[in-house]
């Protein structure tokens, strides 16, 4: 169609280029464009968190970012956090942890808690209640996922700690 | 042959039942690699979307398509017309009515289906939608369900009320059935004549379910080959496909169903939506694959709901707290179609395990169903069959006769709990109880709490209230279940004339590991974990090297699905009964390699050990190899074996609950302070599964209790569409628990085991509840109906007087 825009994105540290309306979500630009399918959807009004991404250093919900906001952006998704021989220390936990158990929240709300964990590296468990607020899980009941993230905070000091 | 390892190391490398596992399924989903419906992306894939009814009751004058047709990328728009001729604009639902697929003529809720549109991208099918011309007229809305019973309104002009309905004659136009159980004569007898009676009316809201994955299907079909394909957010994918099939016409083995990952379901996904049939229709009419995935409005206005029960209770007693008899009718509001998820002999579900844990001598129970606008639906959230309902009913009762009897709660049920020595316990309802110790777990919860210091410090802080001193009030709420799970025994459970067996098939390699298929599918309870523990200890082989697959139609045995707390009940147990084939099977053969009689050799963690010489014995591994590569006289060669398991009883698991809440009068705001869960769910596969699935069933126990609701108003409009007014809590509102247990084998569960995903909801709903209503008590508070929101606490303070 005519009214389709230019769009450059980075993601996960790769650079891609695609054409796209400008009305078009960068969530279903990721999902479907890019076949970067670990952001889900769940809402599509800003209350569950499960799009969750980094677009430009900040946590945002894809859902309810066009693609045209995101026009030039550097996104990191799940998939960018680790890999599967060397998996990012909340992934880590959360498996340690029982942080999870659906999954379908996971990947944005382990996205989230690696942006907090960067914005306050020793966050006390009220801290980290509040800083995934914007994160609904349905099964777990927080519980084991502030434990999860309270676990990989203390492990990212203590190597930090020992690097020092 | 030397054993280098102790016996202690080999118990510890199998990870079998009772070890904390960790869990299997994590690896994909921390990762990002999960396989939800959604993520399934094929070649010409089409994109579907609903035109929906924004009125709650209106009769359809015309749809016009032509506009939305226009538009480029779109292939299709189906309407009631289109499907008539297959006979698909109307489908049987689990409950024995029928619903429309797309309004056939006019509509009974609002975001009832009317059209489907077909594109080739999400926002042309959006798009398009809008550009669907449907002229309505309205009718007048029905949403009490008393008015709905007096009124002229005929919402469903399709039944003859001259016919009986699916669970017999109806009284009204908008009734559709009368359930009774109990014995009415006797109970109201004693009702008459007891020392003590109290009385209660209360409203269990209408809620959802919500998961966090919406619900959504992908259809295709191979015209070539005439398969069909489907993948879905289906707890019951081979009911699914029967019901495909007996719809479709296309023959059973043709249709493939499949449920992936599934981002939780909590009864949502039980049911069978028009989308599923409606995206199967579109890819035979288009040729191409359709996917139709909801939005989440359109889950909380369209896919099942749960509760929307108005309940009424007597309950009598002696003087001395011993109850004598309980009397409870409902009128349950099942909006525009009966489409309820529950086994077909039950339209109430188990509502009649509302006798609680109480040995209560005679009960009556009525229950009315009555046709409304609003969505159909009844799920079982986050609970088996009704009982969430059934279990605030008692526990709402006690409560209140307990104040009529101004007793101490906790005192009046341990007064009347079912004792150990009457199991197996024949209700008055007509369950029989398999087994309970209740009186040990309620002191463990009362002591574990200090439940005395507790009621102490409550006493000091109604007077401390009075005196000026404090605007914070504090609540102590108790909660003591019965679930009854594990639905259940074919003689008197089946959904669509299907007995609510389950399946398990394994398959042992020649190297010792193996895939275990199963008829039932996680949606997050971690089964692909859990499963292979209770096989690690059956057959003798890591869990490590066992493989749970679920949720393929072709490869998995027939089974019920996952819903009411049935998998471990049922599907665990042919799990373990399939793994005793297994390993009967492995004896000969460890026998004969062994050069002795069958029954000189004996199971022994991962091995056959000859009687009496240990340092004798065959692996599982050994002999896995061997059924592969030796000819052993009278023996097939090869490891496999299949159970159906019918089992003989539910299971009944128990808990005990405490709930400690300060609420600020002024602000109407609950803080809580403490939450205690013991649970009993005999024997305990995985502790750290289970201590998550008590986790999330409280919190989701806290939504319902403190805020949740889906409303409506006098119009039919869905009040609560977004997750702006459907209260679903974050980090910010969810206390920690403290967990705990007790374990009372089922005697009738190959293994003892249980059931626990919905115990925490069904117990933890009372429990908040009373919480909230015992803060009052001392203040002339009797009853007041969830959702206890902050504005309706607010309001019972001010109602009671505390504001001024």
């Amino acid at each position: 169609m005519s009214n389709k825009m230019h769009v450059k994105l980075n993601v996960n540290g790769e650079d891609h280029e695609f054409l796209a309306e400008p009305r078009e979500l960068l969530i279903y630009a990721l999902r479907e464009k890019l076949n970067i399918t670990g952001p889900h959807v769940g809402c599509e009004t800003t209350h569950c968190g499960a799009c969750t991404v980094t677009m430009n250093g900040k946590s945002v919900k894809s859902c309810t970012v066009f693609v045209a906001q995101a026009n030039g952006a550097e996104v990191t998704t799940i998939e960018g956090l680790g890999q599967p021989d060397a998996l990012h220390v909340l992934q880590e936990n959360f498996k340690e942890h029982h942080g999870l158990q659906c999954g379908f929240c996971t990947p944005g709300m382990i996205t989230r808690a690696a942006k907090l964990l960067e914005e306050n590296p020793n966050p006390t468990e009220e801290e980290v209640r509040f800083g995934i607020s914007g994160n609904i899980c349905r099964c777990t009941g927080y519980q084991n996922i502030v434990k999860s993230i309270l676990s990989a905070a203390s492990e990212l000091n203590s190597a930090k700690e020992a690097a020092q | 042959m030397k054993d280098e390892i102790t016996r202690e190391d080999r118990v510890a490398n199998l990870k079998g039942m009772g070890c904390s596992r960790k869990r299997v399924e994590d690896a994909r989903f921390t990762q990002g690699q999960g396989n939800y419906v959604d993520d399934v992306k094929l070649p010409g894939m089409l994109h579907a979307d609903f035109v929906r009814s924004p009125y709650a009751h209106a009769r359809i004058k015309s749809i016009n398509i032509d506009a939305a047709m226009a538009l480029p990328g779109v292939k299709a728009v189906l309407t009631a017309q289109d499907l008539e001729p297959l006979g698909l604009h109307w489908m049987p639902t689990l409950a024995g009515d029928k619903q429309m697929v797309l309004a056939d003529g006019k509509v009974l809720f609002q975001g009832q289906e009317v059209a489907f549109v077909v594109a080739a991208d999400r926002y042309i099918a959006a798009d398009a939608v809008e550009l669907v011309e449907v002229e309505y007229e309205e009718l007048e809305v029905v949403v009490d369900p008393f008015k709905a019973l007096e009124s002229d309104v005929v919402l469903r002009e399709d039944l003859d009320l001259s016919v009986p309905g699916a669970h017999g004659p109806r009284k009204h136009a908008n009734h559709i059935f009368t359930w009774e159980m109990g014995d009415q004569e006797a109970t109201e007898q004693v009702l008459d004549s007891a020392e003590v009676v109290a009385t209660e009316e209360m409203y269990y809201h209408r809620t959802h379910p919500c998961p966090l994955e919406t619900c959504g299907s992908v259809a295709s079909m191979d015209k070539v080959n005439g398969k069909l394909t489907l993948w879905g957010t289906f707890q019951a994918p081979h009911v699914v496909r029967t019901v495909a099939s007996l719809l479709s016409g296309i023959e059973e083995h043709n249709i493939r169903v499949i449920a992936p990952d599934i981002g939780g379901g909590f009864g949502n996904k039980v049911g069978v939506y028009p989308g599923y049939i409606c995206s199967i229709v579109a890819s035979i009419v288009t040729g191409a694959p359709v996917k139709w995935i909801e939005d989440r409005m359109e889950n909380l206005m369209s896919t099942a709901f749960a509760r929307d029960y108005w309940m009424k209770g007597k309950i009598s007693a002696t003087k001395e707290g011993k109850i004598t008899g309980l009397h409870c009718h409902v009128t349950a509001d099942h909006g525009a179609f009966d489409a309820c998820a529950d086994p077909s002999k039950f339209p109430a579900g188990f509502m009649n395990i509302c006798t609680g844990s109480y040995d209560i001598p005679v009960a009556y129970l009525g229950v009315d169903g009555v046709y409304t606008n609003k969505a159909p639906g009844g799920v079982s959230y986050r609970c088996s069959f009704r009982v969430t309902e059934a279990v605030y009913f008692i526990e709402r009762m006690i409560e209140v006769l307990a104040i009529e009897l101004d007793m101490d709660p906790a005192e009046l049920r341990s007064i009347n709990f079912i004792k150990k020595e009457q199991f197996p316990y024949q209700a008055p309802l007509g369950w029989e109880y398999d087994s309970g110790d209740y009186q040990p777990a309620w002191d463990k919860a009362l002591k574990a709490v200090d439940y005395k210091g507790l009621r102490a410090e409550q006493a000091e802080r109604v007077e401390a209230f009075k005196r000026g001193e404090t605007r914070k009030i504090m609540g102590i709420g108790l909660s003591f279940f019965t679930e009854i799970v594990g639905a259940g025994p074919v003689k008197n459970c089946d959904i669509l004339g299907m007995g609510m067996f389950d399946s398990c098939e394994i398959r042992i390699h020649p190297t010792g590991s193996a895939v275990a298929r199963l008829g039932t599918i996680s949606q997050g309870q971690g089964h692909a974990t859990t499963f292979a523990q209770i096989l690690a200890t059956e057959i003798g082989l890591s869990a490590d090297s066992i493989t749970i697959e679920e949720g393929d139609t072709d490869t998995a045995p027939y089974g019920l699905g996952t819903y009411g707390s049935r998998s471990t009940p049922v599907a665990g147990a042919a799990t373990a009964m399939a793994g005793r084939k297994i390993r009967a099977k492995a004896q000969m053969i460890a026998a004969y390699l062994l050069e002795v009689h069958d029954d000189d050799v004996e199971f022994d963690v991962d091995r056959f050990v000859v009687k009496g010489a240990p340092e004798r014995f065959k692996t599982m591994k050994d002999i896995a190899y061997a059924a592969y590569n030796q000819a052993i006289p009278g023996l097939e060669p090869g490891l496999e074996a299949v159970s159906y398991y019918d089992p003989p009883n539910m299971t009944y698991p128990f808990g005990a609950y405490v709930c400690v809440m300060d609420i600020d009068v002024d602000t109407g705001v609950p803080e809580i302070r403490r939450f205690y869960a013991l649970d009993d769910c005999g024997t305990r596969i995985n502790p750290m599964v289970i201590e998550g699935q008590v986790h999330g069933g409280l919190t989701e126990a806290l939504a319902v209790a403190l805020g949740q609701e889906i409303a409506y108003d006098d119009l039919g409009n869905v009040k609560t569409g977004t997750l702006m007014d459907f209260f679903l809590p974050t980090a910010w509102e969810v206390p920690n628990y403290e967990t705990d247990y007790t374990v009372t084998p089922s005697p009738h569960h190959p293994i003892g085991a249980k059931g626990v995903g919905e115990s925490p909801h069904v117990g933890g709903v009372p429990c908040f509840s009373n919480a909230v209503q015992d803060a009052f008590r001392p203040f002339g508070n009797r009853h007041t109906n969830m959702p206890h929101d902050h504005w309706r606490i607010w309001q019972t303070a001010n109602d009671l007087g505390l504001h001024d």
